[in-house]
């Protein structure tokens, strides 16, 4: 079952194509990859699953629901975690993650069980009281992945989530996805990060706004005859004519 | 879903010191050191004296003038060409000068010429100045008239004497007039200052994207933004309505609750007009540029400092667009004559009109999508 079909979806801002006429789909409980180089149109094409950018031109489906007509039904069975860090530092941790459960609908006496719950499984329950703006990095990036998947979404995007942190952070985080596949949740993810990609049940990776590939990782591999994502990569992001922006 | 964002709304308001400052702050600024600068009042003004006659009744004279508390002589000049001097090194501000033979033309002719001349640089001050002198010299001329009529079978020269009776504020008291007004513009300062940096804080801090991006309805996150702009309202309020009673012994002649419920429209009304300033601009810079280019103008088209009667027609028509003036209005009103709500309806529809509007345009204007 697809839980994310694209359709030609395009998006143009003046002149510039940011996304030219991409189309894919998604399989429910899939970690699904997004890669491409910076300015390749990844975000793009991923706000506009979201339904915080219309499309320009094209179709799109998103748990069943049409991302232009029914965006705000998309939002509600969605979960996103943007690229920039997007929680309020002027709330605590568990403020944070009960304003989220509360947009999304869940009760009172849900959320409270709630936060203890995830708190307690990503070992964080001590600073469950601690305001967010004192949190180091890596750790605002697991309480925003946590208020992400915290209504028990369909799907949650999730934009370059491990950016700018080590690599013991990046393979809990990693650790955390997996976790969250394995309770049904897909996961569509980008990142820059090629030893990531590996870990994606299929990937595509974006040229120019354009998908030039679409595989698993294995038969990405074998189709251009190298060992790694890494060179995968490098042989078509290599094609790019955009500036890196 | 409103009681979550409610939550989030007031922690943040409460956490931030610069909001806490503020709320605290403006009131004691706006009403404890406005009243006093933001006065048209002359008082002090600087008189050069130029005594040429040296008798008895110019010494009269300047004693009453002394006396009056409007002035203060500064310059004793021997002519009116030293005089002018210190006008120009800003000693003086009004010349009286008292002619040679002053007293006996008095005397014989029965009138005599005095000169009277005002810096008019700051042209209230110089006007108002000589009006006031003026009156003092009236007011000698009565005294002296009387004192003059040497044939006591002679009639009594009639002349006239004007008693105003000011109604509402019997002393014309300056100040009277303007607290209220600076209520509302400590109030504008608030609640609309801050709702404008609000959402477009949001947008340059990033956070506004996740909620964005959540089934939120716009209706509840614009009134789950509103609601404690209007508390922080009613509590500035509350505040300025005790500095102006403890301090400055002014109480509303009409009923007090008439101006929390105007307060409460006009609170919506202007918070709503920041929100969509808000929802326009993309930096706080922005933002405040906006809002401040907004608030000046609605100030000078409200009547807060110039009568709105006094304005061109055009201008008069325009500031009929500032929801400053019914409010402003309505606290003089209230505050002065003890106006009732029913006088007050009109006022009260204009400001319900200008809530609707522009809590309509804001939650209109929040995009959740581009």
């Amino acid at each position: 079952m697809n839980v994310i079909i694209a359709k030609n979806l395009t998006k143009t801002f003046g002149d510039f194509m940011a996304v030219d006429h991409i189309s894919f789909e998604v399989k429910k409980g899939e970690i699904f990859g997004f890669l491409g180089a910076n300015g390749a149109g990844k975000t793009t094409a991923m706000r506009m699953l979201c339904g915080l950018s219309k499309p320009t031109f094209g179709m799109g489906q998103v748990a069943g629901f049409d991302i232009v007509k029914q965006s705000e039904n998309v939002k509600a069975c969605i979960g996103y975690m943007s690229q920039r860090f997007a929680l309020y530092e002027d709330l605590k941790v568990w403020e944070n993650l009960r304003l989220y459960g509360g947009i999304y609908g869940l009760r009172n006496a849900q959320i409270n069980r709630k936060i203890d719950e995830m708190l307690n499984r990503l070992g964080f329950q001590a600073e469950k009281n601690t305001m967010v703006s004192a949190l180091p990095l890596g750790w605002k990036q697991k309480l925003a992945f946590t208020a992400a998947i915290f209504h028990d979404p369909k799907i949650v995007f999730l934009d370059e989530p491990t950016g700018g942190v080590d690599p013991a952070a990046r393979r809990q985080f990693w650790e955390l996805i997996y976790d969250t596949a394995d309770r049904g949740i897909t996961v569509f993810v980008t990142t820059h990060y090629m030893d990531e990609a590996e870990y994606c049940n299929r990937v595509s990776i974006m040229v120019d706004g354009r998908i030039d590939a679409l595989d698993s990782p294995k038969a990405l591999k074998e189709k251009f005859q190298v060992s790694n994502m890494e060179e995968v990569f490098f042989q078509l992001a290599g094609k790019a004519k955009r500036k890196d922006s | 879903m409103l009681r979550y964002l409610l939550e989030k709304e007031f922690k943040q308001f409460w956490r931030s010191k610069a909001m806490i400052r503020t709320v605290l702050f403006l009131p004691f600024t706006s009403l404890i050191i406005y009243p006093l600068v933001a006065s048209f009042d002359i008082r002090n003004v600087k008189l050069s004296i130029v005594d040429n006659d040296k008798g008895m009744y110019s010494q009269q004279l300047i004693e009453k003038a002394r006396s009056s508390g409007y002035f203060r002589i500064t310059d004793v000049s021997g002519n009116y060409r030293q005089a002018l001097k210190s006008i120009e090194s800003n000693k003086a501000d009004i010349i009286l000068e008292i002619p040679l033979n002053f007293e006996r033309e008095l005397v014989r002719n029965g009138q005599a010429d005095l000169m009277v001349s005002a810096n008019a640089v700051n042209g209230n001050k110089g006007g108002l100045g000589t009006a006031y002198l003026n009156q003092i010299i009236s007011d000698f001329n009565t005294g002296i008239r009387t004192r003059l009529q040497q044939n006591p079978d002679e009639p009594i020269i009639p002349s006239m004497e004007i008693l105003p009776l000011y109604r509402y504020n019997p002393s014309l008291d300056y100040k009277v007039f303007m607290i209220p007004a600076l209520i509302i513009m400590m109030l504008t300062q608030m609640i609309g200052f801050l709702p404008a940096m609000n959402i477009v804080g949001e947008k340059e801090r990033g956070t506004i994207e996740q909620m964005n991006v959540t089934s939120v309805k716009k209706f509840t996150f614009i009134l789950a933004k509103l609601i404690p702009f209007w508390v922080a309202g009613y509590l500035v309020l509350t505040i300025g309505i005790l500095i102006a009673f403890f301090l400055w012994k002014l109480v509303p002649v009409g009923f007090i609750g008439t101006i929390f419920i105007f307060a409460s429209i006009f609170i919506l009304a202007f918070s709503g007009f920041g929100l969509v300033i808000s929802n326009y601009a993309s930096t706080v810079q922005q933002a405040m540029f906006m809002m401040f280019f907004f608030v000046m103008t609605f100030i000078f088209m409200s009547g807060l400092y110039t009568p709105v009667a006094n304005m061109p027609e055009a201008a008069q028509w325009f500031s009929n667009l500032s929801p400053l003036k019914y409010i402003i209005e309505v606290l003089r009103l209230i505050y002065l004559k003890g106006s009732s709500f029913l006088q007050l309806l009109p006022q009260f529809l204009a400001l319900c009109g200008f809530a609707i509007f522009f809590n309509t345009w804001a939650v209109l204007s929040y995009k959740k999508s581009d």
